[in-house]
């Protein structure tokens, strides 16, 4: 299976409230909000750490789910995020901070 | 409830301050007949100073940061507090006169993905706006710096304050603004000096003008509505607060010094002897703003209007009590309604206070303040 790497956009305003991530997109001002496992999907997405390890790391290590089935949710989840412009997905290691796809110019 | 509502509700019960703005300078390249702002530096925060406040802002939870002044490119080092803000990841919005706004700071701007930029135009009237300004050649400058920032795809909203100087102008001016592709926004609110002096407030619309401009669909949409007669203290009204300043927002000035709002100069602490938070939490001051809900208000408690008003505890602050009525804004709730407020009917059947009478007396006359106007309509 090819690993996927997930970064934060750098065209977001994102803070953590009372637990959970407030994301607003430079793209269209929309604004997001997370609930907890998106939050932990946020704050892991470090451009070098493999979805599939923090999905076991982090997701299953604290909510009672396994691998296989965090696995395809959190894909669901990044892609959902990656089209709206505030999350960078990717199949290689991201190393430098760079524009999401879709996200304003 | 809208979501924007709903992290305003979790911001206050977990009393994280939201919204911060930070005035990075008072320097001005301007002179704004209305502006409320000694120019002088006193003595600003360094790069560094500021620097460790964003942290300290980031950590508080701060994410809406409205960076403003003065004008921010006075500052130097204007985009290195930018850059550094963005990398905190906050929502950062900028005010600016954009008079000094070229290619270069554009092409800045975008990259750094502000939310938007906020530029004062009072005229497309050069000789208009120019005069407000006190600055030759501002309107043009400005415009070109807005076709600029739009040209790059910055979001641009133009802010309008409306005085008597310019009043009959804000139509051209929202049609500049569309012309531009920027929004557009009314201010009828002139702010008394900080140190007090209300002076300026002679330039403020009197109610006949504000009339106006509340029954006018093209700036404030549905009129019935924004219009529509006060429904009194009904269900738990009593117990709101009176607005976020000193709950989930503050304002920071150049000197560090913290108030619960731009508008509201209470001095609750300075951040350059004391951490962020510790003002915050701890500020007897802010924690005074936070204990006043609208059945606290001795005047405003009994007024009509309570339920609608747009009364600014800042306003009433300089007025001379933050639990008193703002008469700014009983002229507002007058305008809109016809119905006066409480406050108006407790000055009409009280006697003018001899020594108002005595300063008054001292003003030429086309320095009076514009109540004088309200006078007249009651």
């Amino acid at each position: 299976m090819t690993p996927v790497y997930i970064a934060k956009a750098t065209q977001v305003a994102a803070r953590s409230l009372d637990g959970e991530m407030m994301i607003m997109s430079a793209k269209d001002s929309t604004l997001f909000t997370l609930n907890e496992v998106g939050t932990l999907i946020w704050q892991s997405a470090d451009g070098t750490t493999p979805l599939n390890e923090i999905v076991e790391q982090k997701i299953c290590a604290e909510f009672d789910i396994g691998p296989s089935e965090a696995l395809t949710d959190a894909q669901g989840f990044v892609n959902d995020l990656a089209d709206h412009g505030i999350l960078v997905v990717s199949s290689s290691p991201i190393t430098a901070a760079m524009p999401a796809q879709g996200a304003a110019s | 409830m809208s979501l924007m509502q709903e992290l305003g509700q979790r911001a206050l019960d977990c009393g994280v301050p939201l919204s911060v703005q930070l005035d990075v300078t008072y320097r001005c390249n301007e002179r704004c007949v209305h502006c409320y702002l000694d120019h002088n530096d006193h003595g600003e925060m360094t790069t560094a100073e500021i620097r460790d406040l964003l942290d300290q802002l980031a950590d508080a939870g701060v994410f809406f940061l409205t960076l403003s002044g003065g004008e921010v490119f006075m500052r130097m080092d204007f985009f290195d507090i930018l850059e550094y803000a963005r990398s905190l990841m906050f929502c950062v919005k900028v005010k600016t006169n954009a008079f000094m706004i070229r290619e270069k700071e554009a092409l800045r701007l975008r990259d750094l993905e502000v939310q938007d930029v906020q530029v004062s135009i009072y005229s497309h009237r050069p000789e208009v706006h120019d005069a407000i300004t006190l600055l030759p050649g501002s309107l043009n400058r400005s415009v070109a710096g807005i076709r600029l920032l739009r040209s790059h795809g910055v979001k641009v909203i133009i802010a309008n304050v409306l005085m008597m100087q310019n009043l009959g102008d804000h139509t051209s001016v929202k049609a500049l603004a569309a012309e531009l592709g920027a929004g557009y926004t009314i201010d009828p609110t002139i702010t008394p000096m900080m140190d007090g002096d209300r002076n300026v407030l002679r330039l403020g619309l009197g109610v006949p003008q504000l009339q106006s401009v509340f029954h006018n669909s093209d700036l404030v949409g549905d009129v019935d509505s924004f219009c529509a007669p006060p429904i009194g203290a009904s269900g738990d009204v009593l117990k709101e607060l009176p607005c976020s300043a000193g709950h989930t927002a503050c304002y920071i000035s150049p000197y560090g010094d913290l108030f619960p709002c731009v508008q509201f100069p209470l001095p609750s602490g300075n951040v350059r002897r004391q951490k962020f938070m510790d003002i915050w939490r701890y500020s007897d001051q802010l924690n005074q703003v936070r204990s006043i809900t609208l059945q606290d208000l001795p005047v405003c408690s009994t007024c009509s209007h309570v339920g609608s008003c747009s009364r600014c505890p800042g306003l009433a602050y300089l007025e001379g009590n933050m639990r008193g009525p703002s008469m700014q804004d009983c002229e507002k709730s007058f305008a809109r309604t016809g119905i006066p407020s409480a406050n108006m009917h407790l000055k009409k059947n009280t006697p003018p206070f001899r020594g108002l009478v005595q300063i008054n007396a001292l003003l030429p006359a086309e320095q009076k303040p514009s109540c004088s106007v309200l006078d007249n309509v009651m």
